[in-house]
């Protein structure tokens, strides 16, 4: 089994963009999109959903106003602001509360319970090539890192019903738990970066992370033409640390132009120059083995 | 007046509008500071350089047991709803995981023989950058392994004065960081692409924010092809366009060496100074 994840530290990359055209190119594939936070692959990859679970991302407190004696102690212990008085009345800043459940241990009148938040969902589904598993993290839901295992670990079993050797992965952004639970068990890391500061300065600390584990690693610049002397700049960076260049990607418009179609690259434009550069890219990752 | 910039995913030109909206107003004179809320990868200081005024580091506590002390109860670990507590009785050891701890305080009330006090750690930094006689930087930064931005983010903001024009440079997504952000704003602009992509995104904060009962208005950024998509949906929803960002290589490039496209374009010193006007005429609503 080879599972690939496709990581950029920063979004705006064009990270997911990648992902979904290496996704159509592919045989037989699981696609698993690990961007919960702002899960985009399934607009263009459109997998007609046969699962859907609920998350429970954790809880939050609620005060029944009814059994409140306004005693104020939930509020004297609350670290997190999470308890105001107004008009008299004690409540619940939603949008604040931690889920660490002090308050309704210290409540003297048992007024505190515990809401279960559970309007995350996650979902597997079919696509042309093979399955699809993802996720929708309700606004203001946290614990992605618990999600990003639940969507990576149904993959698995997919992966497993179909006879699938090849899992994708489109990676969480940003260095933190949810791209580490990512990295734990996978073979291969294809990273995407883009010729900025910001660029450059996430492309270093995703290396950092990800040079503690033992993975392949590829990287592809893309929208190299913006900033060629920086484009060089991470050329001779990655030789140091021993990175393969594997595409160098120009700004394009085509791109553009898939993405308002919702279309993956090869399939927009397969005649396209970039959909070669794409086959270029996939054959390297695959065939490195 | 606290006016949040935030986009619904990482890219899409959040930062390009709040450091050239930022610098457009401090070039005009007027008092105006900039919050960089995205503790976890602040990149506002790679456009706008100032020289360092003040370093302050924010603390959190961690619990420390005693293993004397204590009997080996389990009252803490239950009481933790983290699991941030490993005890092994056996051996008699007792311990905190402190990238596991929120830092709740359930585990101190819990325990009854006294076994466990607080010990300050650092969990980031607010540094304060002076950039000319009225304009200044706020830059939270968290460090590695820290659980949430969260309480850095709501410090950070806390130092906004309110007479002082402030713009927060949010967090990218709809969750907790995000939240922290735009629920001290008083407005939020939302920057968003013309792209199915980007459209997705803006329904979820656009869903966000409506929650949150918060004033909005949207800049679409690399406005060119594709536009229809995004406005149909923000005519039907009635949402306020603040300003467009043309699609435009030169962006790109220079945003890419860092530079700002209001000092070196006058067509984007006069479309920031434009957007500026139609985020106050909206306040003023
Ligand atoms: S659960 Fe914790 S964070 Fe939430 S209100 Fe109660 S004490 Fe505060
Ligand atoms: S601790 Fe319980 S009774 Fe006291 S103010 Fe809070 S909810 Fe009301
Ligand atoms: S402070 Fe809260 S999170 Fe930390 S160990 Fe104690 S109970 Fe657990
Ligand atoms: S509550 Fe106190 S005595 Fe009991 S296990 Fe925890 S630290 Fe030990």
């Amino acid at each position: 089994m080879t599972e690939i994840a496709i990581l950029s530290g920063k979004g705006g990359t064009g990270k997911s963009g990648i992902s979904a055209a290496l996704a159509t190119l592919a045989p037989k594939v699981v696609v698993a999109d690990c961007d919960v936070d702002a899960a985009n692959l399934h607009l263009i990859l459109e997998p007609r959903n046969y699962l859907e679970k609920v998350y429970t991302s954790g809880q939050k407190a609620h005060i029944a106003v009814e059994k409140c004696t306004s005693c104020g102690k939930c509020m004297d212990y609350c670290r997190f602001d999470a308890i105001k008085l107004a008009n008299g009345e004690y409540s619940v800043v939603e949008t604040a509360c931690d889920g660490c459940k002090l308050c309704a241990r210290v409540c003297p009148t048992g007024a505190i319970t515990m809401i279960d938040q559970n309007e995350s969902r996650w979902f597997a589904g079919a696509i042309r090539n093979g399955k699809m598993v993802h996720a929708r993290l309700a606004p203001g839901e946290d614990n992605s890192g618990k999600l990003v295992n639940l969507v990576r670990d149904h993959a698995r079993k997919e992966a497993h019903d179909i006879q699938s050797d090849l899992i994708l992965i489109d990676g969480p952004p940003g260095i933190g738990c949810p791209v580490i639970s990512t990295l734990s068990s996978i073979n291969k890391v294809l990273l995407v970066t883009e010729p900025t500061v910001s660029g450059m300065h996430d492309l270093k600390r995703i290396t950092e992370l990800v040079s503690q584990y033992k993975l392949e690693v590829f990287l592809v610049i893309n929208k190299c033409d913006i900033n060629p002397e920086m484009t060089e700049e991470i050329e001779k960076w990655a030789v140091g640390k021993q990175i393969p260049v594997i595409s160098k990607i120009p700004f394009s418009q085509v791109w553009v132009e898939a993405m308002i179609n919702c279309k993956s690259i090869v399939d927009w434009a397969p005649e396209s120059e970039l959909s070669d550069q794409i086959r270029a890219i996939w054959k390297k990752l695959i065939d490195n083995e | 007046m606290k006016i949040a910039i935030a986009s619904g995913k990482g890219g899409t030109g959040k930062t390009l509008v709040s450091t050239n909206l930022f610098n457009v107003i401090s070039r005009q004179g007027q008092k105006v500071r900039l919050i960089d809320c995205d503790a976890e990868e602040p990149n506002v200081c790679e456009f706008i350089r100032g020289n360092v005024e003040e370093e302050t580091l924010t603390m959190t506590h961690i619990p420390v047991i005693d293993s004397h002390k204590c009997t080996f109860c389990g009252n803490c670990q239950e009481y933790c709803s983290y699991n941030a507590i490993i005890m092994l009785p056996t051996i008699k050891t007792i311990r905190v995981i402190e990238d596991l701890c929120h830092d709740c305080g359930a585990c101190v009330y819990a325990c009854q023989y006294d076994a466990i006090t607080e010990k300050e750690k650092v969990t980031g930094s607010i540094t304060q950058y002076s950039i000319s006689a009225n304009a200044d930087v706020l830059e939270s930064q968290t460090e590695i392994g820290i659980y949430s931005p969260v309480p850095i983010i709501g410090q950070t903001i806390n130092m906004a004065e309110a007479d002082t024009l402030t713009f927060l440079d949010s967090p990218p997504g709809t969750s907790c960081p995000f939240i922290a952000t735009v629920e001290r704003a008083d407005y939020v602009v939302l920057v968003t692409e013309p792209t199915p992509f980007g459209l997705n995104d803006l329904k979820l904060s656009v869903e966000t924010l409506r929650k949150l009962k918060k004033e909005f208005g949207v800049v679409i950024n690399r406005y060119g092809i594709g536009k229809e998509l995004i406005e149909d949906y923000l005519n039907k929803e009635e949402i306020a366009v603040l300003g467009h960002i043309p699609f435009d290589k030169r962006i790109a490039e220079t945003y890419a060496k860092g530079d700002l496209i209001t000092d070196k374009y006058l067509q984007y010193s006069e479309l920031f100074k434009k957007l500026h006007q139609n985020i106050t005429k909206q306040l003023q609503r």
